[in-house]
C-alpha cells in the first residue's frame, strides 16, 4: 500500500501534536466548524450512516444506525466515550489520546452535536495516567477556545465533557457495565433491551462510542462519506488502526485500510517487520484475545469485518494482533487467557462465573503438567455451555472467553495432546497447588 | 475484576476513629456533583480522591463518603469491592503494578515479577516492611507495544528486564510523571498527601 494516506495517525510524530494550536494548524477543528455551522444534526447522522462507519470498539455496529435508534422526542441525551481499552493486546485508543487528543475531542463534539447530547463522559481506565492528564489538558484547551461549553463557536450548541476514571475492571468496557460504573455502581452489565439508546445512563437515551470510532468523524464530515467509502471495501470502509505485538521486530499501532492481511501486519516493512530473533509464527490472536486464534498457515486472513468468520473467529474485534512464537508452549497461552476471563467476569450470570472459572482450572491443570486428554473435550464442553450466543449470559464476555480457549483446543489439539502424553507421571501431584 | 474480592488483607475496621476526611476532601468530592445527575455517580471520583489523599479507603472513610453522597455505607463498599484499584487497608508509598496478560507474559513479564518479588521480599498484594512498595499484578495495561511493562504509581515503565529491577527500584524518582496537568478541572484537593491531614 505505497499510496495509502495516513488519516487517523497523521499527527503522530509532529512536534506539539497534543496542543490545540498545532492541531488547528494542520486542519484540525474544520470538521466541527462545518458540522455545527453548515449542517443540521440529522444531516450529520445521515452522512455518518452513509459512510457506513462501523464501531471500532469490537462489535462493529454502524455508528450512524446506532444514533438513529435514539427516540425522536427525547429531551436529554448523554454520550459515553469508551476509553476503557482493556482487551489484551489493544492499545490504539491509547495512541490516539496520547498523540492527538484534539482529534478525539473533535470527534466527541461532532458525535455530541449529531445526537444532541448535552454531556459527554469519557470513561477512561484508571491505568491510563499519562493519557488522562493529556486528555484533560486538551479538554481545558478546548473549553478555553470556545469549542466546549456553552454556545460552541456561536452555533447555539452546548456540550460539557467530563473524564470519568474507572478503577480496574475489564468488564466496564462493556457499554452497559460502563454506564453502571459511571452511576457509581459495580460494573455489572445490564440486561438488554432496553438498549442504551432508549434507556441508558441515568435512564436517559445514551450513546456509547469507542475513541477510534469518534476519531473518524472529523474526517467523514470534512471530506464526505464518499471519500470514506473509497478506502477499503464497502462493508469494511475507512481508515483503521491495527496493533501488532509479541515477538515481532517493530511492535506498534499502525494505520491501513481493512484490505490488509494479518500476515502483512506481522511481516510488512511498514508494520511489524517480521519475527524477532529466530522465532517463527506459531499462532496469532488477531482481533484482541477474545476473537480466537489463527494457526501459522492461516495468517493470510484479511483484517476486515467479514473474513475472520471464515477462520472460526468471532469477528474483527479490536484488530489488535498478538503473535505467539514457535517456542512458546501453547498450554501457557491457554492458561493465561483462561485466567483473564475467569478473573474479569463480573459474576452475575452463573454460567459465565462458573464456566470461566472451570476453564481456568482445567487450563491450569493442563499447563501444570497434570492434564488429561479428556480435559480437552471437557474444555470444549464447558465452552459450549455459556455465553451470549447460546443465550446463556447477559453480556458478551464469556463468548470472548470461549473463542480463544476453543480455538486453541481445536487448532492446537495435536500439540496439546503431545504435551499431555509426554507428562511426567508425578505431574498429578501438582494439581492441588494449582487449583488454589 | 469483579466478583472475587482481592487485596484483601484484613480491612481496617476503624468505625470509632475520628473523622478522616478533611473539609477540603469533602469539598473536592462535592465539586463533582454538578457533573452528574445523581450524587452516587460521584462515587468513583470520590474514592479516587480519598485514596490519593489518605493512601487507602478505610471503613471509616467509606462511611464518611456515604454521608457526603447521601447513600448507604454498604453501597460504597459494594461498589468499592468490585474494583481492583482500591485498597481497604494501608498500602506502601508506591504501588508497583506488573502486567500479567499475554503479550507481557510472552516477552518475560513473569520473570520480571519474580525478580521484583525476590528483590523486595514480598508477594502479590503485600507491602515491604519499610512501607515503601506494595506489589500487585493487573491485566493488560494497554502498553503491549512496550511489553513487558509495569506501572509504579502513575508512571509506566517499558520493556522492563529482570536485571533492571534493583536499579529501577532504588531510583527515588521512578514514580514521577513529569508533565502538564489540568488546573481547571482536576486540581488536587488542597490537603497533604501523606495521610496526615485528619481534621473536620
Ligand atoms: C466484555 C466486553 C468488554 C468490552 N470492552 C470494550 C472496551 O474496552 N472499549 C470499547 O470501546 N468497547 C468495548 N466493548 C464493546 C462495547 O460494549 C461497545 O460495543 C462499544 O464501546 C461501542 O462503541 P463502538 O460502536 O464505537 O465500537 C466491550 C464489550 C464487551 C462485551
Ligand atoms: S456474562 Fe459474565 S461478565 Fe457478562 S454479565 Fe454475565 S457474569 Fe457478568
Ligand atoms: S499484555 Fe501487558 S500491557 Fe498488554
Amino acid at each position: 500500500m505505497p499510496d495509502y494516506e495516513t488519516v487517523l495517525l497523521r499527527n503522530v510524530g509532529v512536534e506539539g501534536s497534543r496542543t490545540i494550536d498545532v492541531y488547528r494548524s494542520r486542519g484540525g477543528y474544520r470538521g466541527v466548524e462545518k458540522a455545527l455551522k453548515q449542517m443540521a444534526d440529522d444531516e450529520v447522522v445521515e452522512e455518518v450512516k452513509r459512510a457506513n462507519l462501523r464501531g471500532r470498539g469490537g462489535a462493529g455496529f454502524p455508528a450512524g444506525v446506532k444514533w438513529g435508534f435514539l427516540p425522536k422526542d427525547r429531551e436529554r441525551t448523554l454520550l459515553c466515550v469508551n476509553a476503557d481499552e482493556s482487551e489484551p493486546p489493544t492499545f490504539c485508543n491509547r495512541v490516539l489520546m496520547e498523540h492527538d487528543p484534539h482529534q478525539v475531542i473533535e470527534g466527541i463534539i461532532i458525535a455530541g452535536f449529531a445526537t444532541r447530547a448535552q454531556v459527554a463522559y469519557v470513561y477512561m481506565r484508571v491505568e491510563f495516567h499519562e493519557q488522562f492528564h493529556i486528555m484533560q489538558v486538551a479538554i481545558d484547551e478546548a473549553y478555553a477556545a470556545g469549542l466546549l461549553g456553552k454556545n460552541i463557536l456561536g452555533s447555539g450548541y452546548d456540550l460539557e465533557v467530563y473524564v470519568h476514571r474507572g478503577a480496574g475492571a475489564y468488564v466496564c468496557g462493556e457499554e452497559t457495565a460502563l454506564i453502571e460504573s459511571i452511576e457509581g455502581k459495580r460494573g455489572c452489565p445490564r440486561i438488554k433491551p432496553p438498549f442504551p439508546a432508549i434507556e441508558g445512563l441515568f435512564r436517559r437515551p445514551t450513546v456509547v462510542n469507542n475513541i477510534e470510532t469518534l476519531a473518524n468523524l472529523p474526517h467523514i464530515i470534512e471530506r464526505g462519506a464518499d471519500w470514506f467509502l473509497g478506502i477499503g471495501t464497502a462493508n469494511s470502509a475507512g481508515p483503521k488502526l491495527f496493533c501488532v505485538c509479541g515477538p515481532v521486530n517493530r511492535p506498534g499501532c499502525y494505520e491501513a485500510p481493512m484490505t490488509i492481511t494479518c500476515e502483512e501486519l506481522i511481516m510488512g516493512d511498514r508494520f511489524g517487520q517480521g519475527m524477532s530473533g529466530n522465532a517463527s509464527v506459531q499462532a496469532v490472536f488477531p482481533g484482541g484475545t477474545s476473537m480466537g486464534v489463527l494457526k501459522a498457515d492461516e495468517v493470510h486472513m484479511k483484517m476486515d469485518f467479514d473474513d475472520p468468520r471464515n477462520f472460526g473467529l468471532l469477528g474483527l474485534g479490536t484488530a489488535a494482533a498478538v503473535v505467539v512464537g514457535d517456542k512458546t508452549d501453547m498450554r501457557d497461552v491457554l492458561r493465561n487467557m483462561a485466567r483473564f476471563y475467569a478473573l474479569e467476569s463480573c459474576g452475575q450470570c452463573t454460567q459465565c462465573r462458573e464456566g470461566t472459572n472451570w476453564m481456568y482450572r482445567i487450563a491450569s491443570r493442563i499447563a501444570s503438567g497434570a492434564g488429561r486428554i479428556e480435559d480437552l473435550d471437557l474444555l470444549e464442553e464447558v465452552a459450549g455451555r455459556m455465553g451470549m450466543m447460546p443465550g446463556l449470559s447477559i453480556c458478551g464476555l464469556p463468548d470472548g472467553a470461549t473463542f480463544p480457549v476453543r480455538g486453541i483446543v481445536r487448532k492446537f489439539r495435536s500439540e496439546l495432546e503431545e504435551h499431555i502424553r509426554g507428562q511426567e507421571p508425578a505431574g498429578a501431584e501438582r494439581v492441588l497447588s494449582v487449583l488454589n | 475484576m469483579a466478583w472475587k474480592t482481592i487485596d484483601r488483607n484484613e480491612p481496617a475496621f476503624d468505625a470509632d476513629a475520628p473523622n478522616v476526611l478533611s473539609d477540603a476532601v469533602r469539598e473536592k468530592i462535592r465539586s463533582f456533583f454538578p457533573r452528574y445527575e445523581t450524587k452516587q455517580a460521584a462515587l468513583l471520583p470520590a474514592l479516587h480522591v480519598v485514596q490519593e489523599t489518605l493512601g487507602h479507603v478505610s471503613f471509616k472513610a467509606m462511611t464518611e463518603v456515604a454521608e457526603v453522597l447521601e447513600i448507604h455505607p454498604s453501597q460504597v463498599f459494594d461498589t468499592l469491592s468490585f474494583y481492583t484499584h482500591f485498597w481497604t487497608h494501608p498500602k506502601g508509598k508506591k504501588t508497583i503494578t506488573v502486567c500479567r496478560s499475554i503479550t507481557c507474559e510472552l516477552l518475560g513479564g513473569r520473570e520480571v515479577l519474580d525478580a521484583i518479588k525476590k528483590h523486595l521480599g514480598v508477594g502479590e498484594h503485600e507491602t515491604t516492611a519499610d512501607g515503601e512498595y506494595s506489589l500487585v499484578t493487573e491485566e493488560c495495561l494497554a502498553g503491549c507495544d512496550h511489553s513487558p511493562c509495569m506501572l509504579i504509581n502513575e508512571k509506566l515503565h517499558k520493556r522492563v528486564q529482570p536485571a533492571d529491577i534493583p536499579k529501577l527500584l532504588a531510583d527515588t524518582d521512578n514514580d514521577k510523571l513529569d508533565m502538564p496537568r489540568s488546573t481547571l478541572f482536576d486540581a488536587p484537593a488542597d490537603v497533604a498527601s501523606d495521610g496526615a491531614s485528619v481534621t473536620s
